[in-house]
């Protein structure tokens, strides 16, 4: 009751001092839940600091169906939150349908644009970052053979793909990347079973390094790396403590700094698009201590160029990658 | 003779199986050191406490309609379509290519198409399991839930690479045009000049749904096929002796089904989202057994067991909105709730039936 009821009294307050810039923040998050080990508690991450650096409180919720994306934004809209950031390109097409109807409202969308005077879009270069994976890989790699395992076969994930073939065929012209998706249904995002059966058909058909794009599916990409003795690499949150020594590296995506930029920002969040690229510091490859010892000081060189000039490489994989698509859109027959 | 009144089977056995499902979610809820009579208000004012609330529960009621009916006249001929799921995805796909293949002018006119290419997919995919079934002897349970996956990564495939507008991340089609957008109860409420369920999405689709129960209960019990149907499911042999085939009449029972399950998409794709989702059907084809079963395989029950459980789906979506208890709790009460209503149901029916003998032989002389 106790939500229940500071929610009611926020609304009441902010009710009472329209116009003040008082309101509380709120979050969102996709179907995926809050505890995905991955991006949503990526974004949760980012909210919890920015309470204990600023002791401030937020509205958090999570949803059960595709239905209640627009009751959910709409009734926090209503009780005052603001700003309103949600995690998940889902949410794109009920924002652009209600951002109108509260134009004294923030929101903040991660992973989408969405064109609207009041909203905030916040993309990430998943590419750059894959594409720096990619190319460690390529370094490490005995046989020249490398895996790719990504969750569903979505669009969002041809970027983690695409950019990790790009960065890999960059250092190893003629090697080769076997990729497999785990699933078809939302579950594939948490089939750690899954995900440590394809690990092991990939390493059978020689690859020695494997990167997981898969959320909780992931996990089990990792484990079964480490058992099998080969090397994995990590996606969205910096995953090397969990096998030290045995992951390569992490792509990390840093959904909890854009959460944290949006909560400090508060009511002066500015609309448009912020592009959370390498140079922003938006995603990267972790090398930690646990990591360490496998990143070689040639590595490091070889990750010196790309990453100072990420707008190229940005730019000829977006290139790669749009043709893909184009490809695809086209039924294959370019 | 009867063990029990007809009322004591409909209303009172489902009642006090929910009321100890209700019972056992309280104590895990007290179990998480929440309370449980806040979580029931929660649902209850959530889901039938406002207009608003009545137009999101009556919106999943329609989804479960559809979908208790299909695995309903299903079960009559004893065959188990457990593929309501891929079957309702694939009448999605049906609704989203008739929306976008033309530039209707008028919902009407939208509609009666749109409805067909809902119970042409639904139906087409409910056809390969029926024949395997009838010819081969393939299970139709495993069949029609490998069916499932297999209208999973079609759909994928289809939103993905064919469907999607160009530069869109999100799997999901185009929008329909603005002449396929169904009237909203909102709105129609609104043109008596009453204001109610502003913002939700439960249409007029809601309204076809009753008039489908109905028809299905005219097809079960009076109709020559519907008696077909009900022979073939008591008895293959009996039926076969009366002369009714059983490939014609399995075939022509999914069709009937998966037709049912299709038409689920022109509640959820074409009244609710206006375009197709990766993730429209969430579940509801599975939800469609246990309301089936709960509804005692009666249309009308089925119209009760779907209205319960979309009380169940909006009270606990506001129960995960509004109050710290997370999501997946919500998703034990309501396995719980079908525990005790469908797998359990003999626990609460054979005491009762006890009971109510020993009454009436008491009453005897």
């Amino acid at each position: 009751m106790s939500l229940m009821k500071s929610l009611l009294a926020g609304a009441a307050l902010t009710a009472l001092s329209s116009g003040l810039a008082m309101a509380e923040p709120a979050l969102i998050y996709d179907l995926g839940g809050k505890f995905d080990k991955s991006f949503n508690e990526a974004a949760f991450n980012g909210a919890q600091r920015w309470v204990e650096e600023t002791g401030g409180s937020y509205k958090e919720l999570e949803m059960q169906s595709e239905a209640q994306r627009e009751q959910a934004l709409r009734r926090l809209a209503e009780t005052g939150a603001n700003p309103i950031v949600m995690t998940g390109f889902a949410f794109s097409d009920v924002l652009t349908k209600i951002a109108p109807d509260y134009p004294d409202t923030k929101f903040a969308i991660i992973d989408m644009v969405v064109e609207q005077p009041n909203v905030q879009s916040v993309v990430f270069t998943e590419e750059q970052g894959s594409y720096l994976a990619g190319i460690m890989a390529a370094m490490v790699s005995q046989s020249k053979t490398v895996g790719f395992i990504g969750g569903m076969d979505i669009p969002l994930i041809h970027k983690f793909e695409c950019g990790f073939a790009q960065g890999f065929k960059s250092a190893a012209p003629d090697g080769k990347v076997l990729v497999n998706y785990t699933g078809t249904t939302p579950a594939a995002w948490n089939d750690p079973v899954k995900g440590g059966e394809l690990t092991k058909a990939q390493h059978s058909q020689g690859a020695d390094v494997i990167y997981a794009a898969a959320g909780g599916t992931g996990i089990g990409v990792l484990q079964a790396a480490a058992d099998e003795g080969i090397l994995s690499i990590g996606v969205d949150s910096n995953q090397n403590h969990l096998h030290p020594g045995k992951v390569l590296t992490s792509m990390v995506k840093r959904v909890d700094n854009a959460v944290f930029d949006a909560f400090t920002a508060g009511t002066e969040l500015e609309p448009g698009v912020k592009v959370m690229d390498l140079a922003a510091g938006g995603v990267d490859v972790a090398i930690d201590e646990s990591n360490q010892p496998l990143v070689t000081p040639e590595i490091q060189a070889a990750l010196t160029t790309p990453r100072r000039k990420s707008p190229r490489a940005k730019s000829r994989c977006m290139t790669t990658c749009l043709t893909i698509a184009a490809r695809q859109a086209d039924g294959g027959r370019r | 003779m009867d063990k029990m009144p007809k009322w004591a089977d409909v209303v009172l056995t489902p009642l006090i199986s929910l009321v100890l499902a209700m019972a056992i979610s309280a104590l895990v809820i007290l179990a998480i050191g929440e309370s449980p009579w806040m979580a029931l208000t929660t649902m209850v004012e959530g889901a039938l406490g406002s207009s608003y609330g009545w137009g999101f529960t009556l919106y999943y009621t329609t989804n479960f309609i559809f979908t208790g009916l299909a695995v309903m006249v299903a079960y009559h001929a004893s065959l188990f379509n457990i593929g309501g799921e891929g079957q309702a995805m694939m009448g999605g796909l049906g609704v989203a290519l008739v929306c976008l293949a033309l530039p209707w002018p008028h919902w009407g006119v939208a509609l009666p198409a749109a409805m067909i290419g809902a119970a042409l997919f639904g139906a087409a995919w409910a056809l390969i399991p029926a024949w395997l079934q009838a010819k081969r002897g393939s299970h139709i349970v495993i069949t029609t839930i490998m069916f499932n996956f297999i209208a999973a990564a079609l759909l994928n495939y289809v939103l993905v690479n064919i469907l999607r507008p160009v530069g869109s991340m999100d799997p999901a089609s185009a929008r329909f045009p603005e002449g396929t957008h169904l009237p909203k109860l909102a709105e129609i409420a609104a043109g008596f000049g009453i204001e109610w369920g502003k913002n939700t999405p439960v249409n007029i689709t809601f309204l076809f749904a009753i008039v489908i129960c109905f028809l299905v209960w005219v097809l079960i019990w009076r109709t020559r096929l519907g008696y077909e149907i009900r022979a073939f499911g008591k008895s293959e042999p009996g039926a076969l002796y009366a002369g009714i085939s059983p490939v014609r009449i399995t075939v022509i029972t999914m069709l009937i089904s998966g037709a049912l399950a299709g038409l689920m998409a022109i509640n959820n794709v074409m009244g609710e989202a206006e375009r197709l989702l990766l993730n429209s059907v969430e579940g509801a084809g599975f939800i469609g057994i246990a309301v089936a079963l709960m509804g005692r395989n009666h249309p009308f029950g089925v119209f009760l067991a779907a209205l319960l459980f979309g009380f169940l789906y909006q009270g606990g979506g506001e129960l995960a909105l509004w109050t710290t208890i997370p999501r997946e709790l919500i998703i034990v009460i309501q396995a719980l709730v079908i525990l005790f209503t469908g797998a359990l149901d003999n626990m609460v029916r054979i005491p009762l039936e006890r009971m109510f003998m020993a009454m009436r032989s008491k009453g005897k002389p």
